[in-house]
C-alpha cells in the first residue's frame, strides 16, 4: 500500500455557469457547478478545481458563492483558480472553503505571490498552475517547452522546467502542469514535459490537457511521471465516469482509490 | 450533539464544521473553556506549523481546555497538527515541545526513494485496529486523504490505532481511552471520512 494516484475533474466557471472551451476558445455553458461536483464526488473522484474563467469584479461574487455551496456538499479536497491576484484573494476563497488555491499568469507576473501564499496559509495550499507550449530549444529554453500565459495568448521567454523549479523553490506545494498543445483536443497528454517537471521537483505533479480516454491518464501516471491526472471534457459531455475511468486504471495496474 | 471545534488559530477549521453540519451535528468553533467543557464532543484539528501551533495554543489558554476535556473523560479527537500536538515532542521548526498527552516524538518524512514525495499528499489506505470503534462500518483498506510532511512516533504501541504507508509504515491514528487523533483529514475523505465522523458522534 502506498499514496494512490488522483483524478481529478476541472471545472471552468463562467458566470456561475460550468463552461468547457477548445483551446481556450469558443466555450459552451453545461450547467450548474454544484450539480456537477456532486455528480464527480458520487463517482469517486478524487479532488476537483473549480477555476474562474472570467475572474470579473462583477462577477466574482457569483463564483465565492459557488466555492462556497461546493465545500457545504463534497467533502473532497477542492482547489480554486482564476482571478487569483492577492494573498487576500487567496484569503477569500479559502475561507469560502477551497482547501488549495491555484496561481498562474499572475505568479509569472509577480512570483512573489507564490512566496506570499505558502507562507500565509502553508505550502499545501499553494498550487502553480503552468501553460507549456512546445517550442524549439534554444539557450533561454533549453527544455523546448515554453510559459506561456493568459490563457495562451502570451508567451514568457520563461523555460518551463527552470520555472517549475522556481516555483517550487518559492514554496508553491504542486504544480498542475497543462500543455496547451494538447489542451481540449482529448488525444493524450504532452508526457515529454510531464516526465521532466515530475523528475526535476520533489513536490507533486499533475498531468493536465490531453486526458481523452483512461489509457492517457494511465500514461500520464506511469510514462508521465505525475502524481495525478486532470480531466475535463471526457467526463462533461459524458463520454466517461469518473468510476469507469478508475476501474479502467486500475485494470493497468494504477493504484486509485 | 454538541460539538466544540477548538480554536487557536489554527488554520481553516471550517471545514470540519461544514463536515459535522452535514452529519446533523450543531458544532461550534470556540476559544471559550467553558463552552468547551459544556460540549459532548471535543475536536482539537490543526493546519499548519507545529511551533507557531503550539505557541498560539499556549498563548489562547486553549491548551488547558483541552487537557481538561480528556481528563473529563469526554470523547476527544485530534485531527492532523492536532495528533501531532498531543506527543510529547515535534522535530518540525528546529524542535517544538508539544502538549505531552501521550508519550512519543514526531518526526519527518525522509524517504529514501525519491520518488516519495513529501508533503505526503492525498489518498491512502489505512489500516485500522481490530476493534477500533471510530472505524465501524468502514471498509477495510479504504483509503483516507492526507496533508503533512512530520508523523507520530508514540513510544506505547497500545496507543496506536491506525497505520498507513510513505516509505516505510507510520502511524495514522492514535487511541487512549476517550482520546482519540488520526494524521488524515476525516472532513476530506469523502463518504469514509463522514463515516468516520459519525462514529466519532455515536462514540
Amino acid at each position: 500500500m502506498s499514496l494512490l494516484k488522483r483524478v481529478i475533474v476541472c471545472l471552468d466557471v463562467r458566470a456561475g455557469q460550468v463552461t468547457k472551451g477548445i483551446k481556450f476558445q469558443g466555450n459552451v455553458d453545461l450547467g450548474d457547478p454544484v450539480e456537477y461536483a456532486r455528480r464527480y464526488y458520487e463517482q469517486g473522484v478524487d479532488e476537483l478545481v473549480f477555476y474562474d474563467i472570467t475572474a470579473s469584479a462583477e462577477q466574482r461574487d457569483l463564483f465565492i458563492d459557488v466555492v462556497e455551496r461546493v465545500a457545504a456538499e463534497i467533502f473532497i479536497p477542492f482547489s480554486v483558480g482564476g482571478g487569483i491576484r492577492s494573498v487576500d484573494s487567496m484569503r477569500q476563497v479559502l475561507l469560502a472553503g477551497a482547501e488549495k488555491v491555484s496561481v498562474n499568469s499572475p505568479a509569472v507576473r509577480d512570483p512573489s505571490l507564490i512566496t506570499g501564499g505558502a507562507k500565509a496559509f502553508g505550502a499545501q495550499c499553494v498550487v502553480l498552475g503552468m501553460d507549456a507550449k512546445k517550442v524549439p530549444a534554444t539557450a533561454a529554453i533549453p527544455s523546448g517547452y515554453e510559459v506561456v500565459i493568459d490563457g495562451g495568448r502570451t508567451p514568457t521567454g520563461k523555460d518551463a522546467l527552470a520555472w517549475a523549479k522556481e516555483a517550487e523553490d518559492r514554496g508553491a506545494g504542486e504544480i498542475c502542469l497543462n500543455a496547451i498543445d494538447t489542451d481540449g483536443v482529448r488525444n493524450g497528454y504532452e508526457l515529454t514535459i510531464t516526465r521532466m517537471v515530475a523528475d526535476a521537483v520533489g513536490i507533486p505533479v499533475i498531468a493536465s490537457g490531453g486526458g481523452g480516454e483512461p489509457q492517457h491518464l494511465v500514461d500520464a501516471v506511469t510514462t508521465g511521471g505525475a502524481d495525478a491526472a486532470l480531466i475535463a471534457s471526457m467526463v462533461h459531455y459524458g463520454d466517461y465516469t469518473v468510476d469507469g475511468i478508475k476501474t479502467a486504471m486500475r485494470a493497468a495496474g494504477v493504484g486509485v482509490r | 450533539m454538541s460539538v466544540a471545534i477548538i480554536d487557536y488559530e489554527a488554520g481553516n477549521l471550517t471545514s470540519v464544521q461544514r463536515a459535522l453540519t452535514k452529519l446533523g451535528a450543531d458544532s461550534i468553533i470556540t476559544a471559550d473553556p467553558e463552552a468547551i467543557a459544556r460540549a459532548d464532543r471535543v475536536i482539537f484539528p490543526g493546519v499548519g506549523a507545529a511551533a507557531s501551533c503550539m505557541g498560539n495554543l499556549q498563548r489562547s489558554g486553549m491548551d488547558q481546555a483541552l487537557r481538561a476535556a480528556v481528563a473529563s473523560g469526554r470523547p476527544v479527537l485530534g485531527i492532523c497538527v492536532g495528533m501531532q500536538l498531543l506527543l510529547g515532542h515535534s522535530a518540525e521548526d528546529g524542535g517544538v515541545d508539544c502538549v505531552g498527552l501521550l508519550p512519543g516524538q514526531v518526526r519527518r518524512f525522509e524517504p529514501a526513494d525519491s520518488s516519495l514525495k513529501v508533503p505526503h499528499m492525498g489518498w491512502n489506505p489505512v489500516r485500522f485496529a481490530a476493534g477500533e470503534p471510530l472505524a465501524v462500518g468502514i471498509e477495510a483498506g479504504s483509503a483516507f486523504y492526507f496533508v503533512h510532511s512530520y508523523y507520530c512516533q508514540p513510544e506505547r504501541s497500545a496507543d496506536v490505532m491506525a497505520w498507513s504507508d510513505h516509505g516505510h509504515e507510520f502511524c495514522a491514528g492514535v487511541r487512549c481511552d476517550n482520546l482519540a487523533a488520526v494524521q488524515f483529514h476525516p472532513e476530506k475523505s469523502g463518504p469514509v471520512g463522514l463515516k468516520f465522523l459519525a462514529n466519532f458522534l455515536e462514540a
